[in-house]
């Protein structure tokens, strides 16, 4: 009870960080910077006035929001599964890691947007685009990581999975995949913020709609708290898919944790 | 020996990449006009390697990531080291990074393009933005790391606190704040790309976006193959001098994202 | 149970094992003992089928080992690695049993009654990572009890341990074999150990090793970690077997006084005895 009492209070920072800058907006007549009421109020209509039936979303939520959404959990999904299992059976052969190795780390070095506008030569405008482009920018990273983890599983393990004539079918899903997991999952972590980096971006270059596209018009209509409310709206998603994603984490890597605070 | 055949496996597996990718450019099987022939597009390579303009553009982009990337190092560690020797500033500053560091940093482009009169100046600040979280983490990281007993050591022969900062915490924090840099330099370029792509200005971005607008993709594609290089690059330099620098520690600190 | 016949191996130029002749009965409880890095794991990964040796034959139960023998367990020095952190001490115990067939709780009773016999059913539900060192080592040992292996071996199982809990092991893998019967190859470098757990002692020289002794032990049972380290003939084996194992000749005053000792003539001309000649070992490549 107490340690909760606590924990909210260490949170004073936010609200005295709202208030100051609600004041200072106001004083200062910032035209770039409206006060936080102004962008509440604004969010409030623009996203969230709609009928209960529609959980409260609007036309225009439901018009950009949801397709935003579904294709950044698909895509990241999507890319994540493929390049998993990929990663996974390139690490459990040496010769074909030695082959494909400085091929993935290039493409893992590439910035991914620079292949947008040859993407869009391919697909055109629209959700293929958004797709390809948060599929490519999620995989290397992600398959990188996965056929690292499965590499440089210890030998120890493997060996007890022969001793015990582990079959090969429950050594990949019982003992390689988990032996992995931290890696794949300090992959996976970098590819939730690269997937969120590739879904604003290719709805700013190629989209009709989507949150990026209706920030980048109401950055061209001037509209400062449109703006502002499309900047909140992707911290919340942010917020939201890195604190489940950690919440995931957390659970599925117990285990690690543990082993790791007794070594 | 093992490394020997190593880089050989590597070499083979890039020229078998780029003989399949020629050979179904060739075939058919993948329109050469979508995806130029993998000659094509080397021989472009070889061509922007004389390209003046290509070239000045690059040292636009690599100029203002390095810019953002020491501002970032100069806001980002300082800040780490406060947050990390005084739990109280950590305790109070922790909820806002927690809230301001999964927000994508795209999404402060528009604003950014309001606020800074020239284009140069927005992308650095969005390079300044999205550096300085993995450098804070790393900073953080790594002064948790520091050895409670070397700090007591130090502290019963009579040294100040400043003294016990500079002498361990900072030395113990340091591969975790070069694998920070390391990090930070590879979102940097993303940003630095992406922000040229959307908002003009100089730079590769700039470049790509005017070779693909005159129909260009061997063109395209080839300052795409250099930036991935140059990418490559930085970070096994940086990789490398970390582990030179800091053989005596092997940083643990966990690929912090963007 | 076992036959080794002139077994080699040899990691590129360096050979580790000069020609192993050692034969395991049924049931016996044989441990082998031999300065560090004179290849006794090499010996012991070349039985378990995890190393194929360059030269000789390893017969178990009359089957050339090319593979793992499936009547086979190993219990490795470094448990924090053998069991899976990810999965509780229940499933690492079951898991192997799949391969011996039967339903889930069939293999659920297994499991549990192999951490019984090694005392520690209340740690089913935990993970490996909770339990001490040498509770993780009784897991170990449980996995392979429930594995019902007809050879067992143990690669070091106590050297990870401390002192107190390597006596309480030495006396669970007793007990172990007292109620199962299993025949057991136990390897250690820890000469009071081989002498009071096994039946037999087999003394390995430096590499390229081979078998410079092979003791019977016959000591009252049932053992005890007091009464029997006490015993003069427990005194003056382990004489025997240190002396074996630094290289000397054995058939000193105290070998030749209790006659504990018995197969000695296979040392007998050995140039490998020769303190004089015998080369510092040079420390086996772990691949």
């Amino acid at each position: 009870m107490k340690t909760i009492v606590s924990r909210i209070a260490w949170l004073w920072i936010l609200p005295v960080v709202l208030v100051a800058w609600e004041v200072s907006t106001r004083a200062a007549q910032a035209v770039y910077f409206p006060p936080p009421s102004v962008i509440l109020a604004r969010l409030h209509e623009l996203w969230f006035s709609g009928p209960a039936a529609h959980v409260f979303l609007t036309d225009e939520a439901a018009h950009h929001l949801l397709p935003s959404l579904g294709r950044l959990v698909a895509g990241w999904a999507g890319a994540c599964l493929v390049a998993i299992a990929a990663g996974i059976a390139l690490g459990r052969s040496a010769v074909l890691c030695d082959v494909f190795s400085p091929l993935i780390h290039f493409f893992r070095s590439v910035p991914p947007p620079l292949l947008i506008p040859i993407f869009m030569t391919m697909t055109g405008i629209g959700t293929p685009l958004q797709l390809t482009a948060i599929v490519f920018g999620v995989s290397w990273p992600v398959l990188l990581n996965s056929l690292d983890g499965a590499r440089y599983v210890d030998r120890q393990y493997l060996e007890t999975c022969e001793v015990f004539g582990i079959s090969r079918f429950r050594r990949l899903t019982r003992v390689i995949l988990p032996a992995a997991s931290p890696k794949i999952f300090a992959g996976l972590r970098i590819s939730v913020a690269l997937a969120l980096i590739m879904m604003i971006l290719s709805e700013f270059i190629g989209s009709t709609e989507g949150i990026g596209y209706r920030m980048l018009v109401a950055q061209s209509e001037l509209d400062v708290p449109t703006m502002w409310t499309a900047i909140v709206l992707l911290g919340i998603l942010g917020f939201v898919l890195n604190a489940a994603f950690l919440r995931f984490e957390r659970h599925v890597l117990t285990w690690h944790r543990g082993a790791r605070k007794t070594d | 020996m093992t490394n020997a055949r190593k880089a050989l496996r590597g070499v083979l597996g890039v020229a078998g990449f780029l003989l399949v990718m020629e050979a179904l450019g060739r075939t058919g099987i993948i329109d050469p006009y979508l995806i130029p022939l993998a000659s094509t597009i080397l021989t472009g390579a070889a061509r922007l390697l004389t390209n003046g303009e290509f070239l000045s553009q690059v040292g636009v982009t690599l100029s203002s990531c390095a810019i953002g990337l020491l501002l970032a190092v100069a806001v980002a560690v300082p800040l780490g080291m406060a947050m990390g020797t005084v739990p109280a500033v950590e305790r109070s500053l922790r909820p806002l990074v927690e809230f301001l560091r999964p927000i994508p940093s795209l999404a402060l482009l528009p604003l950014a393009m309001f606020l800074f009169l020239s284009g140069e100046q927005g992308k650095i600040a969005l390079i300044v933005y999205t550096s300085c979280w993995p450098l804070l983490i790393n900073t953080l990281y790594g002064l948790r790391d520091v050895d409670p007993l070397a700090k007591e050591t130090l502290r019963s022969f009579g040294f100040g606190s400043y003294d016990v900062v500079r002498l361990v915490s900072l030395p113990s924090a340091a591969p975790f704040i070069t694998t920070g840099v390391r990090i930070a330099a590879s979102v940097a370029l993303i940003v630095a790309v992406s922000v040229e792509l959307v908002a003009g200005g100089d730079g590769i971005g700039v470049f790509v976006t005017q070779a693909s607008s005159g129909n260009r993709r061997d063109v395209v594609l080839a300052a795409t193959l250099w930036t991935g290089v140059i990418g490559l690059l930085v970070n096994s330099l940086l990789a490398k001098a970390e582990s030179r620098l800091f053989r005596w520690h092997r940083a643990r600190a966990g690929e912090e994202a963007l | 149970m076992l036959e080794i016949s002139d077994l080699t191996h040899s990691y590129g130029a360096y050979q580790a094992l000069g020609g192993v002749n050692l034969t395991v009965a049924e049931g016996e409880l044989v441990c082998v003992v031999g300065p560090s890095g004179c290849g006794k794991s090499t010996l012991l990964r070349s039985i378990g089928g995890l190393l194929r040796p360059t030269g000789g034959r390893v017969l178990v139960q009359g089957r050339p080992v090319e593979k793992v023998p499936d009547d086979l367990a190993i219990v490795f020095q470094d448990y924090s690695r053998s069991l899976f952190p990810w999965m509780t001490v229940a499933d690492n115990v079951s898991l192997p049993l799949r391969r011996r067939g039967g339903d889930r709780r069939s293999r659920d009773t297994a499991a549990m009654e192999a951490l019984e016999q090694v005392g520690l059913p209340a740690a089913a539900g935990k993970y490996p990572w909770e339990l001490s060192g040498g509770m993780q080592q009784r897991v170990a040992i449980a996995r392979a009890l429930a594995y019902k292996p007809a050879l067992m071996l143990m690669d070091e199982p106590f050297g990870s341990v401390d002192a107190q809990t390597r006596e309480d092991l030495e006396d669970l893998v007793l007990q172990v074999r007292r109620s199962s019967g299993m025949t057991i190859v136990l390897i250690t470098h820890d000469i009071d150990e081989s002498v009071y757990v096994g039946d037999r002692v087999v003394v390995l020289s430096k590499s390229p090793a081979t078998v410079v002794g092979d003791l019977r032990v016959e000591l009252p049972e049932p053992r005890d970690q007091i009464a029997t380290r006490e015993h003069p003939d427990f005194v003056h084996l382990r004489a025997e077997v240190g002396r074996l194992v630094r290289g000397m000749r054995s058939g000193g005053p105290a070998a030749a006084e209790t006659g504990a000792e018995t197969g000695a003539e296979a040392e007998a001309d050995s140039p490998e005895l020769d303190p004089a000649t015998a080369e510092p070992a040079p420390v086996a490549p772990k691949a």
